[in-house]
């Protein structure tokens, strides 16, 4: 049964150093978790659904101007400020250390998403549509949502949930866990990202690269950070800085 | 002048029950205007439900808009009617007889108006009850206890159950005397809803009693309800602008500021429209004012305080969020609104007594409190999400559509509507009160000038 499972505790490393900003990964989720087309109209009226965005910012003054970019999706909390606030429990953490989200229990207060640090949660203002040549195009294993819900990055429980079946054996009958780890599970955007910035894998497990990543960026003095780490929701994603070879000088912290 | 006519009972009978036995043309013109505009917000909030909360203004990151501003906006009013009721009841203050009964039928009627907000706002409005109440036995699903929106309507319901026991009680009465002057199916339905009351010593004695009891019950919650409204926002860790300690205090006094206001508005409406002037006098405008003085100036300290913790903190988004609020277009205009509508100019009106004594004055201040206690509402929660945290790239605005405008507008009408049709069944200046209050006055001779006073007895 699911709460004899080992648990494990899913997590991401971003490479920002690696991001060349090319929304593969934004195309990727849009494709593996039926979201809507965002035409021109839904992003000017700022609704656009997109599980993973590249955030774009500028730096510099004219001339000597730097695009920024960095992407940002449900950072999976361990102290998510979402999850107290809903009425429903439609978003509560799981035993696998993520934040999940129970769309037949959402009645759209919104209140979670205006207590999301990262702005991730995406509110369905429209129902969902899609154009008849990709009806076909739609993938099975998740579920559709319609007006009135909020939805956000899952990283891709379905592909979990697959995997558990096939690793793990159906009805709780367990056959080994060892398979269970990076590779065997991996979500769409981390399949698609042609530089490799974001890795994925399992934090409990000590081998996983994910591991690695952060046991020398994190723990020692690498490049590692958390983002917005001051506001204290402790995300189970890790970025890592921009190497920045043009920087003149080292920027000090806001003490 | 003299303020104070003597009245016969006859006369206050007759007076007060105006409103319930003449049926002017006006009356039902009004009514009809007034109903007519909810139905359209009707109309509306079908459209809405119909095609979703895309119709809206709403979007990422600003998720609360109009909705949420007039909900807080309505339990803010909802705070006139113990703030009159019970505290000037237990303090003994006379001059709140005539307003008592209006105040506690606006704290209903915005209390229903304000419940319905939250109601239609949310995403799927047709599964609200699994919110509102543990509905959701199969799948043991229970209402989350952690979650500031399920304190929001347990705070609510109490304080609309308790409020309309206590408009009941004090009600009795009064619906004796429609009782005794009516005939019909008129006549059994106050029979029924006047609980067989004769008038004795003793249920006298009970209803005094039960209204005392009342009021020191209803304060507890009346502070809890608008507290538990502040910690929607204020629980909210990631909006720089709502996660504040001092909102609660600061929310509770704001609410009493603006409801008392609008007591004064309804009070002097309902004293044109029923030539209630022997009632509703001058000197109650007065006294009334130099509680808001005291009420707003106390609301406005806390307001510098708010302000004040925000920027000590120095953090980027803070201060962001502040610059926004003060000087960016159109909300510097709003801001700039709200403070003077709600304290430049009322307060140092009030000062003087010939204001406080002037009805198109006091109307004119306390219509322009709530203007600017609206906009209040409004330019807290909406910056404070359009400029959430440090990522800059998600900063966003908000423009409300017609939709929302309509449905904002309607609640005001519905209320008037809604205070309306309670004056067409009920009397809403408790005659009990008024013909103790005649028992009650005397005039004291202090040196060669006769000042009325009233006798009190303990």
């Amino acid at each position: 049964m699911t709460t004899n499972r080992i648990s494990h505790k899913w997590g991401m490393v971003v490479d920002v150093d690696r991001c060349t900003g090319c929304q593969s990964c934004v195309v990727a989720c849009q494709a593996e978790n039926n979201i809507p087309i965002n035409t021109e109209d839904v992003f000017r009226q700022r609704r656009a659904i997109q599980w993973i965005h590249v955030e774009r910012y500028w730096e510099g003054e004219f001339p000597d101007v730097r695009a920024r970019f960095i992407p940002v999706f449900c950072q999976h909390c361990e102290n998510a400020p979402c999850e107290p606030v809903c009425p429903v429990y439609a978003t509560y953490h799981n035993n696998q250390g993520m934040n999940v989200q129970v769309y037949n229990r959402c009645v759209g207060t919104r209140y979670c998403a205006n207590n999301c640090t990262y702005n991730v949660r995406f509110f369905n203002y429209w129902e969902p549509v899609w154009p008849e040549s990709l009806r076909n195009q739609l993938n099975p294993d998740v579920s559709m949502r319609s007006r009135g819900i909020m939805e956000k990055c899952s990283f891709n429980v379905q592909r979990l949930q697959k995997a558990q079946r096939v690793v793990e054996g159906q009805q709780g009958e367990r056959l080994t866990d060892e398979k269970l780890k990076e590779g065997n599970y991996l979500p769409a955007c981390v399949q698609a990202c042609p530089t490799n910035a974001l890795v994925f894998g399992d934090f409990l497990d000590p081998d996983s690269q994910v591991s690695h990543l952060k046991e020398e960026h994190l723990d020692g003095h690498g490049r590692g950070y958390k983002m917005l780490e001051h506001v204290g929701t402790e995300p189970n994603v890790i970025y890592l800085k921009k190497v920045d070879i043009h920087a003149k000088e080292v920027v000090k912290g806001h003490a | 002048m003299q303020e104070r006519v003597k009245l016969t009972d006859a006369q206050i009978n007759k007076d007060l029950l105006r409103s319930m036995e003449e049926n002017p043309l006006w009356y039902w013109l009004l009514v009809g205007a007034l109903g007519l505009a909810v139905l359209v917000a009707f109309a509306a909030v079908a459209y809405m439900f119909n095609r979703g909360l895309g119709v809206t203004g709403l979007n990422r990151p600003v998720m609360w808009g109009f909705f949420i501003t007039n909900f807080v906006f309505w339990i803010g009013i909802s705070h006139a009617g113990v703030m009159l009721s019970a505290i000037l009841r237990l303090v003994q203050a006379e001059w709140r007889r005539p307003a008592t009964r209006a105040a506690e039928v606006l704290t209903v009627f915005s209390l229903m108006t304000a419940m319905t907000m939250p109601l239609i706002h949310a995403g799927r409005p047709w599964r609200v009850m699994y919110w509102v109440f543990p509905l959701d036995w199969a799948r043991g699903v229970y209402p989350n206890v952690r979650s500031a929106l399920v304190w929001d309507p347990s705070a609510v319901f109490t304080y609309l159950t308790s409020s309309i026991l206590f408009v009941f009680i004090a009600l009795i009465p009064d619906i004796a005397v429609a009782r005794d002057r009516t005939t019909g199916w008129k006549h059994v339905l106050y029979s029924v809803l006047a609980l067989g009351w004769r008038g004795s010593v003793r249920q006298w004695k009970l209803q005094l009693i039960a209204g005392i009891l009342l009021s020191a019950v209803i304060l507890p919650i009346f502070v809890s309800v608008h507290s538990i409204v502040s910690w929607d926002f204020a629980a909210a860790v990631s909006v720089e602008g709502w996660h504040s300690t001092v909102f609660a205090p600061y929310f509770v006094i704001g609410a009493v500021h603006s409801g008392v206001s609008a007591v004064v508005t309804v009070m002097i409406i309902l004293r044109s429209m029923f030539k209630w002037q022997d009632y509703i006098r001058l000197e109650h405008l007065d006294a009334l004012a130099k509680l808001l003085i005291v009420v707003a100036t106390t609301w406005f300290f806390f307001f510098v305080l708010e302000f004040l913790f925000g920027l000590y903190s120095l953090e980027g988004p803070e201060i962001r969020l502040r610059e926004m609020q003060v000087f960016e277009m159109p909300w510097a205009a709003f801001f700039v609104a709200f403070l003077v509508c709600s304290y430049f100019i009322p307060v140092p009106m009030w000062l003087f007594r010939s204001v406080r004594r002037s009805i198109p004055l006091m109307i004119f201040t306390t219509v322009l409190v709530n203007v600017g206690m609206w906009l209040e509402r409004f330019i807290i929660i909406v910056p404070g999400l359009a400029r959430k945290q440090g990522l800059t790239f998600t900063w966003g605005g908000y423009t409300p559509s017609a939709v929302e405008i309509i449905i904002v507008f309607a609640t005001f009408c519905m209320v008037s509507m809604l205070v309306l049709l309670f004056a067409k069944v009920f009397p809403l200046i408790p005659i009990g009160d008024a013909k103790e209050g005649v028992v009650l006055e005397d005039e004291i001779k202090i040196g060669k000038v006769k000042v009325p006073a009233i006798m009190r007895e303990d």
